[in-house]
């Protein structure tokens, strides 16, 4: 499992021992990486290909910024890549067609489609435009029970007429129904088809040609495999698709689902289903979907706050002093404060991959009051104590808990913490990757 | 083999139709590595999978001195073929009643699984029962108790929203005072990832127990087929939760090639019992991995 492509790229780079511009060598590598980490979130392949090239070209040459190391530098164009691919959020558009605008849900079996329709009509309501839900799925036992349910719950008038009419027909009538009701928008819930079923394809082509959608959204599972260009492209084909809706992203799939069939039909992906209740519908946002699609967390985000946070002449000048076991308490208190301006701890960790689960297990408040309290105890000692701790003794300990507000063992906690800093930063002299003390306990 | 071959055709023509295509008959070089790669990825099999059944497939290239491409073929159906098995039996008979508890993501095709499946057991003179356990989606009661005439048998359905595990417990005493000897239980579809409700399933899952010890005798994990990566770690936590003991894998009909089946069996053991091939309720066939690698490589 690629947890994180931004670290492997880096340990890619590490082996290769390079810095500053990437060659065509370093993009070589890296490629490879970035290729098995598209397939792993279930990008087609033939997609991954493309993709793999275009990022290929914008990284070869590209200037190492000072602050980001080679991988992060190509972490960054990828996911660039990968946004831009994605493209914009894509809005419900009507123009053209009159009231009631219709909107068509087509998909496979089990995508997600009825409930999509209960969703989207809370949505366009939420919008101030007038939903009509119409029953068209007359072939999966108690469908037509199911958007009937949902329409009672949500309080939207709906079309039905049971299972024993044609598809075709129930969206005509339904059309009329909706018309005369005055509704705005009417969404037809068709059957689940596979896309390669002839027969029922003519079908969803015959509603089509009788009801003019302004709409023809494709309902897709986030969870589908390789499948998906073949779907997508299955769709578009015959009934010619306007839009995506990517259904069960509150699961843990990578997604790449959703590049393979935006990049096949070139038609912006509108909606995500996020839960399976009834107001678990959201506008998409490119960004996160592509973090999500890489396996990255939010890190791009940390990075920039990193960036925002470090200019490089200071990073550099602890780096010296990290590599000369100069680090002070001095040190120790400015790296804090650094922190602190990051953002919260818990919100940081959640943006590290793998670590949001840990999450829920901190107190924000404790690792809050913890970070303060230290910097309160650094801040009561003098210049000299900071830059050479070991003055510390019994007496001057007192006096720092009694300026700090603490007990003198809180103090020598601070000074262990230290200590097992400077412990860490030696190891990591030694080339060695160290566990972080303190923080989790 | 019949339906099984006919269900896959497709399958088959989009995956090893393919490799003799791309194969041919010339020496085996960097590109024809490229493309059988190409075609277990595609197949969704996986990077890991994929990777090691390339290197397999190198290595014994070599020590049996194979360099034409049309030879490829046969050692790799072998290694595929090798990486699968024949399901147990399912563990449902020798006692008054047997427990068979059906779970899955939303959309897997559960309830459709359960009704094929109730009508192959009907069929084969087993007395099954159903027992609607989705009491959380829209109209999931109907569209059991609808599968429950068309099959023949009776289905134990309780109010929608009511509790899931309460309805076991009152289906259970329901089959044993009719002398069922198969209780099938449908579930809500549900995420993974979603704590609350796999713990609820857990819960469901103890209730049985409680009614019968050793129950439930199967545990199904119901699939859905053009589930690409994802497949495995759904498999992982359904299992850690509620101890899947088989795996339904549903529409295989269309073009999707199921090879996320390799990954679950070789990394959690977890057999596969039956495929679903299409929405008839004849379309539940018994997994047979033989069946299922031939039909692959089978041209027409």
């Amino acid at each position: 499992m690629f947890e994180n492509l931004s670290e492997r790229l880096q340990a890619t780079f590490d082996r290769l021992g390079r810095a500053g511009k990437l060659t065509e060598n370093d993009v070589d590598t890296a490629m490879r990486e970035v290729r098995l980490a598209l397939l792993e979130a279930d990008v087609a392949l033939p997609v991954v290909k493309n993709f793999v090239k275009r990022v290929k070209e914008r990284a070869i040459g590209a200037e190492v910024t000072k602050s980001l190391k080679p991988g992060q530098q190509v972490v960054k164009i990828v996911h660039e890549e990968l946004i831009e691919t994605l493209g914009d959020p894509g809005r419900l558009s009507f123009s053209g067609s009159t009231k009631p605008h219709v909107i068509m849900l087509v998909g496979l079996q089990g995508s997600g489609k009825t409930t999509t329709a209960a969703k989207l009509a809370v949505h366009l309501r939420k919008e101030g435009r007038q939903p009509f839900l119409i029953a068209a799925d007359t072939y999966r036992p108690a469908a037509v029970d199911q958007l009937v349910t949902l329409a009672k719950q949500i309080n939207v008038p709906y079309h039905e007429e049971g299972t024993r009419s044609r598809p075709a027909d129930i969206c005509a009538n339904g059309l009329k129904a909706a018309k005369d009701g005055g509704a705005a928008v009417a969404i037809l819930d068709t059957a689940g088809r596979l896309q390669i079923d002839d027969t029922l394809m003519s079908e969803l082509e015959e509603i089509k040609r009788r009801t003019n959608p302004a709409e023809i959204l494709l309902v897709a599972d986030s969870m589908t495999g390789q499948e998906a260009v073949h779907i997508a492209e299955g769709f578009n084909q015959r009934v010619g698709i306007t839009g995506l809706i990517l259904t069960k992203i509150d699961g843990d799939a990578r997604g790449g689902a959703a590049i393979s069939m935006r990049e096949v039909t070139g038609v912006p992906i509108k909606f995500l289903g996020t839960a399976e209740k009834l107001d678990g519908f959201e506008v998409f946002h490119p960004d996160r979907l592509a973090s999500r699609i890489l396996g990255m967390g939010d890190v791009l985000t940390l990075i920039e706050k990193a960036e925002a946070a470090y200019d490089e002449q200071e990073a550099l000048k602890l780096q010296k002093k990290l590599m000369e076991n100069q680090f002070t308490l001095q040190d120790f208190l400015e790296q804090l404060q650094k922190i602190r301006k990051m953002g919260s701890f818990t919100q940081m960790l959640g943006m590290i991959p793998g670590m949001n689960r840990f999450k829920n297990d901190i107190d924000e408040e404790d690792v809050e009051k913890r970070l303060k309290r230290v910097e309160a105890i650094i801040n009561s000692m003098t210049a000299t104590e900071r830059n050479n701790p070991k003055i510390l003794n019994a007496s001057r300990r007192q006096r720092i808990a009694r300026g700090s507000g603490v007990e003198v063992r809180d103090v020598n906690d601070v000074l262990k913490q230290f200590r097992d800093m400077q412990k860490l930063m030696g190891q990591l002299r030694k080339g060695r990757m160290p566990r972080i003390p303190g923080m989790m306990r | 083999m019949g339906i099984f071959r006919s269900g896959l055709s497709k399958t088959r023509q989009s995956f090893f139709g393919r490799i003799t295509q791309m194969l041919g008959q010339s020496e085996i070089d960097e590109d024809t590595w490229d493309d059988v790669e190409a075609i277990l990825i595609q197949a969704d099999l996986g990077v890991a999978t994929t990777q090691q059944v390339m290197d397999d497939l190198k290595t014994r290239v070599k020590r049996e001195g194979i360099t034409r491409t049309d030879q490829l073929q046969p050692v790799l159906k072998q290694i595929l073929r090798e990486l699968l098995d024949f399901p147990p039996p399912m563990n449902i008979s020798g006692r008054p009643l047997s427990i068979i508890l059906i779970v899955g993501v939303n959309g897997s095709g559960k309830t459709t699984s359960i009704a094929k499946l109730a009508n192959r057991l009907n069929r084969a003179g087993r007395k099954v029962m159903l027992a609607a356990g989705d009491t959380f989606r829209a109209a999931a009661i109907e569209q059991l108790q609808t599968w429950g005439e068309r099959v023949g048998v009776p289905v134990i359905a309780g109010k929608p929203g009511g509790d899931p595990a309460a309805l076991v417990y009152d289906a259970t005493a329901s089959a044993n005072a009719r002398s069922n000897d198969i209780l099938i239980i449908d579930t809500a579809g549900r995420l993974h990832t979603n704590y609350n409700l796999m713990e609820e399933l857990a819960k469901i899952r103890s209730v049985s127990r409680k009614v019968i010890a050793d129950a439930p005798h199967e545990v199904l994990l119901v699939l859905d087929g053009t589930t690409g990566q994802n497949a495995l770690q759904q498999a992982q936590k359904f299992r850690e939760l509620v101890d899947v003991t088989g795996v339904i894998v549903t529409k295989l009909d269309g073009t999707a090639k199921g090879g996320m089946v390799f990954a679950i069996f070789t990394e959690l053991g977890l057999p596969v019992h039956y495929v679903g091939l299409g929405e008839k309720v004849d379309d539940l066939v018994l997994f047979n991995p033989d069946n299922f690698v031939d039909s692959l490589f089978d041209e027409n």
